[in-house]
């Protein structure tokens, strides 16, 4: 071509290759990603701090006992006391919340979420859930000894302890994480796409068939993640258990115990064994034994977790 | 996708051969509508509310047995709404109201002491976008005949229903596997079998090759050609080669707008042929040619 046309061309090629070309590199988006990553680290850090500093805190106790920690009971000797009763204590708690809130929480989503009209009294619902999830565990404490542990009495099972017992404080623990099941299986059923519902109406389907057979398998996976959460909620909270008269002391069944009178007599938790032991007067047991249990109350936890998250995984198929 | 039609004038009804037909009959565009079928489907000046909105006005229009029939219109203009009144799945949207007469079999279904879950066991329905149940090829296809208390053979069931739709060959291998593992065209065909594994007289399809891409789009039109054989088939759809190649009778609707509202009306209803060669109605040769919608 002319020389004009090749003067306008590199001319243009100039232009764009300087206007394309950084002049180096770009320091904000950097600095930006760097503070993210440092502020990310930073809280992992002091995550990993606390736990360094129990960990290395509880070795002692686990090397000098080891499993005999897990499996004595609470004593007065910091030679032999142990957390069995704390993790029976915790385990039958977890049931309890695992048995009633569950069936109630999921239940309770599905009617809201499938059945209830979109209307004010619906909407009132929702919000009076929302604001029950925020509501201060001990608040909840004090339902628990004003309504269930006369409950629990009077159904019977007040046994030595007049109804503050392990059934009382499950049931309190179930009242507390309950709209939190509530809202986490709300949330799973909101996500099921509506065609899945409409083909399940379209072949002749009742609304439960179609909420049985398709939208509650669809949601399962995310009320399992649910379950994560509400478990450890309910394995962590100390505030309720100490106000319906959890035993912060030392305690032990008489020794001809029945399992009835070992279930409604007096009990303790996990976090409330950490807790009296750090009140102790002896040294041994806010130094090295409380930390132990802590770590003990982790495990726990993680376990539940992980069977959580595999019956999660089992059910999340592969379509 | 869409190709000028030609004049109403300059086109004859042509024969075509099928494809991949079993029987090897010539395929008539314009069908087969043949007055002497009994009318099974009447709808008698009906209207569609959704809470004020008056979205279908006084529609009236016999349906044939074993015909297709087709619903072409411009968007908006209320073919889907009427399609889901007839199956009542309009009773899923809670504004939702009708007004006038459904009769199936001369039976008004939004009478009293209608259930509508058995009258979508009678009256299938297909849809747009494919959306098989997150289950096996095998369970999609079962759990209408099992919800409806099917006591008989259910692998024979399925196999049939699966063969029927033109998908057996494909799928019999791999029953078990996920209804999503299947292409587009295939999860289509696996909707078709679920709607006719309950054994309903009609099948309503919306826009059901709409989403597919033009191979798959032949394979349902020529499963249609095979189904009205046993079904009563009612096919809404926006394209109208589609409504000449496959149905035997067309509807065509139209919007009103008026005083700010889009209500639509059913405008012209007769033979497919006569609708794409010569129509009654202006309107309808206007959006036949495309000079709107």
């Amino acid at each position: 071509m002319t020389a004009a046309t090749d003067r306008k061309r590199k001319a243009t090629a100039d232009a764009v290759s300087a206007s394309i070309r950084s002049g180096g590199p770009n320091w904000k988006p950097l600095a930006f990603q760097g503070l993210l990553l440092v502020l990310l680290l930073t809280s992992m850090l002091i995550l990993v701090a606390l736990l360094a500093d129990i960990a290395v805190s509880a070795w002692p106790t686990f090397q000098s006992r080891g499993l005999s920690f897990v499996t004595s009971g609470l004593s007065l000797n910091p030679e032999t006391a142990g957390v069995f009763t704390g993790i029976v204590g915790s385990l039958v708690i977890a049931g309890i919340v695992i048995i009633l809130a569950f069936p109630i929480g999921v239940a309770a989503a599905v009617y809201l979420e499938e059945y209830a009209p979109d209307n004010r009294w619906t909407r009132f619902v929702d919000t009076t859930v929302r604001n029950l999830a925020g509501v201060p565990s001990i608040v909840y404490g004090l339902l628990g000894l004003a309504i269930f542990v006369p409950l629990v009495r009077n159904i019977g099972l007040g046994g030595s302890t007049s109804g503050k017992n392990v059934v009382a404080a499950g049931i309190t623990m179930a009242a507390l994480v309950l709209p939190i099941v509530v809202i986490t299986a709300a949330e799973a059923i909101r996500a099921v796409p509506s065609s899945i519902r409409e083909a399940g109406f379209g072949v002749g389907a009742t609304q439960w068939e179609v909420i049985r057979s398709h939208v509650l398998p669809s949601a399962l996976p995310g009320i399992l993640t649910g379950t994560v959460l509400t478990l450890a909620r309910a394995l962590g909270e100390t505030a309720p258990l100490l106000v319906i008269g959890v035993a912060t002391g030392y305690f032990a069944p008489a020794g001809n115990a029945t399992m009835f009178d070992q279930l409604t007599g007096s009990y303790t938790a996990l976090p409330v064994i950490v807790f009296s032991w750090t009140r102790q007067t002896q040294a041994e047991f806010a130094d090295t034994l409380a930390p132990a249990a802590i770590i003990v109350l982790l495990v726990v936890l993680f376990i539940l977790n992980g069977v959580a998250i595999w019956l999660r995984n089992r059910t999340e198929k592969k379509w | 996708m869409t190709d000028e039609p030609a004049p109403p004038s300059a086109r004859e009804p042509r024969v075509t051969t099928s494809h991949t037909s079993q029987t090897e009959a010539p395929r008539t565009t314009g069908g087969t509508p043949d007055d002497d079928h009994a009318v099974i489907i009447d709808l008698d000046d009906l209207d569609v509310f959704y809470g004020d909105f008056h979205a279908v006005e006084s529609v009236s229009l016999p349906v044939r047995e074993k015909e297709v029939t087709a619903f072409i219109g411009p968007s908006g203009c209320g073919k889907s709404t009427v399609l889901r009144s007839i199956n009542r799945m309009n009773d899923l949207i809670p504004s939702a109201r009708v007004e006038g007469a459904v009769s199936y079999h001369g039976v008004d279904l939004y009478g009293p002491g209608v259930d509508p879950v058995q009258v979508r066991r009678h009256i299938g329905m297909v849809f747009q976008k494919p959306n098989p149940f997150p289950k096996s090829i095998y369970d999609n296809v079962s759990f209408g005949p099992k919800i409806a208390g099917h006591s008989g053979d259910m692998d024979d069931l399925v196999e049939r229903s699966l063969d029927r739709a033109a998908l057996w060959d494909e799928v019999k291998d791999k029953l078990d596997e996920s209804a999503y593992a299947l292409s587009g065209g295939q999860q289509q065909r696996l909707c078709i079998a679920r709607a006719i594994a309950t054994s309903p007289d009609v099948l309503l399809m919306d826009e059901p090759a709409s989403s597919l891409d033009p191979i798959a789009t032949l394979r349902i039109e020529e499963l249609m050609y095979e189904l009205k054989q046993d079904y009563t088939i009612i096919i809404v759809t926006h394209n109208m080669q589609q409504a000449a190649r496959v149905s035997d009778r067309t509807a065509f609707f139209s919007v009103n707008v008026d005083a700010g509202q889009r209500t639509g009306r059913l405008v012209e209803f007769t033979e497919t042929a006569r609708i794409f060669t010569a129509p009654d109605k202006q309107e309808t040769e206007d959006y036949i040619t495309g000079r709107f919608g």
